[in-house]
């Protein structure tokens, strides 16, 4: 036995202990029985089947909808039979017309543009309560709102309005079997009792209590434990202002109100009215045959139809005529008077007729201005209205604004009747209805006018999505030898130099200058060659301010390039706050923090890349320093790109060796990683295998022979290609590692990287601990992907595993070419001070957003055992495995 | 008692009266009965009912009801009513 089946054995123990017999408890059996047969049953119907079905009850109902006023008057002895005959017909034409075209069954709705569809799936066996006060109406809405669903009802009447509905029920559902639907598909309890009822909402079989009726039924609903629409009682404000067309509102409020003798739960309660038109509108509802009660009148009405000891309304009132309401309260009216109006001073138990009324009495409240009107009508809906229905007449969209905003109500409606307007369908775009949702402010579920996407569970089919990428770099990239000559082509009032003392020495500066067209003033300014801090930023954006700059040459490294991006930025919006911009995102299209867009001062920037390796010149990426604090910001963001990028070997030609292997391995790690990024495409990919391939042959020959021009601008070239791709499809793992590492202990990032990349590679070739989400690709394609490049290299091997092991030997075989390091242990750094720093290491790595494009979603202790890897490199043996699993806490 | 299968088609007009029938079959028998639904594009209250009683006797009996052929309709049908645990399906 489930649990739930637990619970239910004991709910009906407990139940039947508190006086449900045996026989009683079978009988109820039964009919949850039948209706679940019927429900399971009506799964099978079409569309089609439904409609057919739907159709027919509707007309019955139509046809039959005096005979059912006339009868439901006849039992309740409450309301007007010509209005519920109107109420039946809407309860069928209306609601027909509202329903006929809606799909209920299968596919219901569908967003192509957002791969989404909604399918319907019926709720199963429903119970439901019925009130006295619409009571054919409600059963028949409910039948046809059923059948619409393919879901069986059990039906619990109110026990004073039994026989009308046990009568709407047996019409209904005669014509619903007559037309196909399954037998059982409604039940109607035959007795009333608070046990039956109990037992019901409790049944497991039943899955969900529509409760329509007074605030006992509708909390019994809501406190059964199972889903439910419990809708009870309201108390709708109106209020009537000045600006108001008065005829048109007094005669809905009269209508409204006199409709079925006050009974719809939506109908007018209390009339707020603005002072300047109070008698006007007065004489007019004496004018339609409403008796305005003096102050004697109000109190013997309100002792007549208020209970003093509840303060709510009295039974013997609800539903019956003005006249023989004043009867009971001893007042004289003149024949034919169809309402009662009562001013009242305040809302509250000492303004007895401020509460709930459903017969034709309605309060009237004098207001000397907007603010108090609004605060009386906040008052009535607090005293037992909240979510259910408020009114306004009003010509003043201002006014109508801020009634709806501190009005808490599920129907606001505005210069329509009360109770027929809150039905829906006949005086606006509501779903017509027979029970009105009041939102929590009414303990329940929804504010909705409740319809057949009630009575439906509705299921999303949300198919994947392909997410749009992008490829973007700037607008113009001049590359080859001599192509610093193109910046004579951009006009310039006033430009601005980037550099570093080192190029400046080198007369890099010179040969730049000799190329900006006569007349422009040019000004130089040299910062420190090192990761630009914010004060150095923050110095540059002064003289760009100084010079009235509109053109920006950065001319460096990545150091450079990135200060200048960052000055550029601080220039143009110096509002831009950048520790705000550096907040971290996990998509670029839905970060939290945009870049600004408006700009003070526009200048151009032109990036001139002195090393090949970073690829700074057309990466959307800056790295600050913020010394402050003590930490280094990453910005990324596409407006951060230059807008001109030259890639001119010139500028590289005297790189030292060790700076051609640091940023030359720096430019294959981006390159790697950007092909087996989650954010690869077939345009980064194209980039991405292009630099490998330059990188493979022309690296070792830059390296050992600085003067060879080709290899330098084909180099030059990878890094800028490498940079097109990790520009768009982002880095790793790798990357992750190399940062923390490099700051702490303060190695060179290419040389950094370096350590790391064969262990990275073997390990994103593995098939991973963890995936990362990744919408843009299908299936794990890393392992593959390195194939691929083997196999680009000529690498040879027959399998995956074998081309993959090839690729990291070659790599492997790069790096000794290139005399790096291949072991953290190799630069001095001691075991313990490695161990030391690991727990700060793999938490940085951790953080790093660089790994979040990376094919594998690395665990903390993977990341320690990378760095273990690293730092054993090869050949240091068994005594740094130990230390690694040590530190990583796992057997690997 | 013979110990044999039995292969009952059922069609979709007379799912009441081919139930019934293979009810009455099983007395003095013992093995396996398979019910061949796959005539069966909807099922009914009326057959549901007597699917019931059918997989009430066979449990006395000691008789194993195979399903053959439900489709993916009824078998939710049957799921839905609590039916499908007392039967075996094969397609």
């Amino acid at each position: 036995m489930s649990t739930r089946e637990a619970v239910q054995e004991q709910i009906q123990v407990s139940i039947a202990a508190s006086g449900l017999s045996e026989e009683r408890i079978a009988i109820l059996e039964k009919l949850v029985s039948q209706a679940r047969t019927a429900a399971a049953v009506f799964t099978q119907f079409t569309q089609e089947d439904v409609d057919r079905i739907v159709k027919a009850m509707v007309l019955a109902g139509l046809e039959q909808a005096q005979p059912l006023a006339r009868l439901a008057v006849e039992e309740t002895r409450l309301g007007v039979m010509e209005d519920k005959v109107i109420k039946n017909m809407v309860a069928t034409e209306f609601v027909y017309n509202y329903i006929k075209d809606k799909r209920s069954v299968g596919i219901i709705r569908e967003f192509p543009e957002r791969n989404l569809a909604e399918v319907a799936e019926p709720i199963g066996v429903i119970f439901s309560i019925t009130p006295i006060t619409n009571p054919t109406s409600t059963v028949l809405f409910k039948c046809i709102m059923a059948v619409k669903t393919r879901n069986a009802v059990i039906f619990s009447p109110h026990p004073n309005a039994w026989r009308c509905c046990s009568e709407a029920i047996r019409i209904m559902y005669e014509t619903a079997v007559k037309h196909g639907a399954p037998e059982g598909v409604f039940a109607c309890l035959e007795s009333h009792t608070l046990e039956d009822n109990a037992y019901l909402m409790h049944h497991k079989d039943v899955g969900l209590i529509d409760a329509t009726g007074g605030p006992g039924a509708v909390k019994a609903a809501y406190s059964s434990g199972k889903p439910a629409l419990g809708v009870g009682p309201g108390n709708t404000p109106v209020y009537l202002e000045k600006t108001a067309e008065l005829n048109t509102a007094v005669t809905d409020i009269v209508l409204s109100k006199t409709f079925d003798n006050g009974t719809i739960c939506a109908s007018e309660q209390t009339v707020v009215i603005d002072d300047e038109i109070y008698e006007v509108v007065l004489k007019k509802f004496a004018d339609l045959g409403t008796h305005i009660c003096n102050e004697k009148e109000t109190v013997l009405l309100a002792r007549t139809v208020i209970d003093s000891k509840t303060g709510f309304m009295q039974p013997l009132a609800v539903g019956q005529k003005a006249a023989d309401i004043a009867r009971f309260a001893g007042l004289s009216v003149k024949a034919g008077t169809k309402l009662l109006i009562a001013p009242i001073q305040g809302v509250g138990r000492e303004h007895p007729l401020s509460v709930e009324k459903l017969f034709p009495v309605l309060a009237v409240y004098r207001a000397k201005s907007v603010d108090e009107a609004l605060k009386v009508c906040v008052d009535v809906n607090h005293a037992g209205g909240l979510g259910h229905t408020a009114v306004i007449f009003s010509r003043n969209e201002e006014v109508i604004r801020r009634f709806s905003e501190v009005i808490n109500a599920g129907r606001i409606l505005v210069n329509s009747p009360g109770s027929v307007g809150a039905v829906g369908g006949v005086y606006n775009d509501l779903a017509p209805t027979f029970s009105f949702g009041c939102g929590t402010g009414g303990g329940n579920s929804t504010t909705d006018n409740v319809n057949l996407y009630h009575y439906l569970n509705i299921k999303r089919v949300a198919r994947r999505t392909q997410a749009h990428m992008w490829f973007r770099v700037p607008n113009q990239i001049y590359f080859n030898l001599n192509a610093v000559e193109n910046v004579h082509q951009f006009p310039s009032r006033s430009t601005i130099i980037i550099t570093n003392p080192a190029l400046e020495r080198f007369g890099h500066v010179d040969i730049v200058r000799r190329f900006i067209p006569e007349g422009t003033h040019v000004h130089v300014t040299v910062i420190p060659d090192a990761e630009p801090e914010v004060k150095v930023v923050m110095q540059g954006v002064q003289e760009l301010n100084f010079y009235k700059a509109d053109q920006i040459i950065a001319l460096g490294g990545g150091s450079v390039i990135d200060a200048a991006k960052i000055m550029k930025l601080k220039y143009e919006s110096p509002a831009a706050d950048l520790g705000e911009l550096a907040t971290p995102f996990l998509d670029l299209r839905k970060r939290v923090i945009q870049y600004p867009t408006e700009k003070i001062n526009r200048a151009r920037l032109i990036a001139i890349a002195t090393t090949s390796g970073t690829g700074s010149e057309i990466t959307p990426f800056a790295v600050l320093l913020d010394k402050e604090h003590g930490r280094k910001v990453t910005l990324a963001d596409y407006s951060l790109t230059p807008d001109v990028a030259i890639v001119d070997p010139q500028f590289v030609m005297s790189m030292p060796k060790g700076l051609t292997a640091d940023t030359g391995i720096d430019c294959l790690t981006h390159a790697l990683e950007a092909a087996v990024s989650s954010f690869a495409s077939p345009y980064t990919d194209s980039n991405a295998m292009q630099a490998i391939r330059i990188v493979f042959k022309y690296l070792p020959i830059a390296y050992e022979q600085p003067g060879d021009e080709e290899a330098r601008s084909m180099m030059h070239n990878a890094s800028c290609i490498a940079a097109m791709a990790f520009a768009n499809a982002s880095v790793g793992v790798n990357h992750a590692l190399a940062h923390a590492f490099g700051a702490r202990f303060g190695v060179a990032h290419g040389r950094a990287n370096a350590l790391m990349l064969p262990h990275v590679i073997a390990y994103n070739a593995s098939v991973p601990m963890k995936f990362l989400p990744s919408p843009y690709q299908k299936g794990y394609l890393a392992h593959k992907k390195y194939a691929t490049i083997a196999d680009l290299l000529g690498l040879g091997g027959h399998t995956i595993d074998e081309k993959v092991k090839n690729l990291v030997a070659a790599t492997e075989q790069l790096l000794d070419q290139l005399r790096l390091p291949r072991s953290i242990a190799e630069l001095g750094i001691s075991k313990e001070e490695f161990e030391q720093a690991m727990p700060d290491l793999t938490k940085i790595a951790f953080a790093d957003p660089s790994w979040r494009s990376n094919p594998r979603m690395p665990l903390m202790s993977e990341l320690a055992d990378l760095f273990w890897k690293a730092y054993r490199g090869r050949g240091l043996g068994d005594e740094a495995e130990a230390s690694q699993q040590q530190a990583s806490g796992q057997t690997v | 008692m013979e110990r044999i299968s039995v292969w009952i088609k059922i069609d979709e007009e007379h799912v009441v009266q081919a139930l019934q029938e293979a009810a009455e079959k099983l007395d003095g028998f013992e093995g396996e009965v398979a019910l061949d639904f796959s005539a069966l594009r909807r099922i009914d209250a009326k057959a549901l009912r007597t699917l019931e009683e059918f997989s009430g006797i066979a449990r006395d009996k000691g008789v194993k009801v195979v399903l053959r052929g439900v489709n993916t309709g009824i078998y939710k049908v049957l799921k839905l009513v609590k039916l499908g645990s007392r039967f075996s399906f094969v397609s």
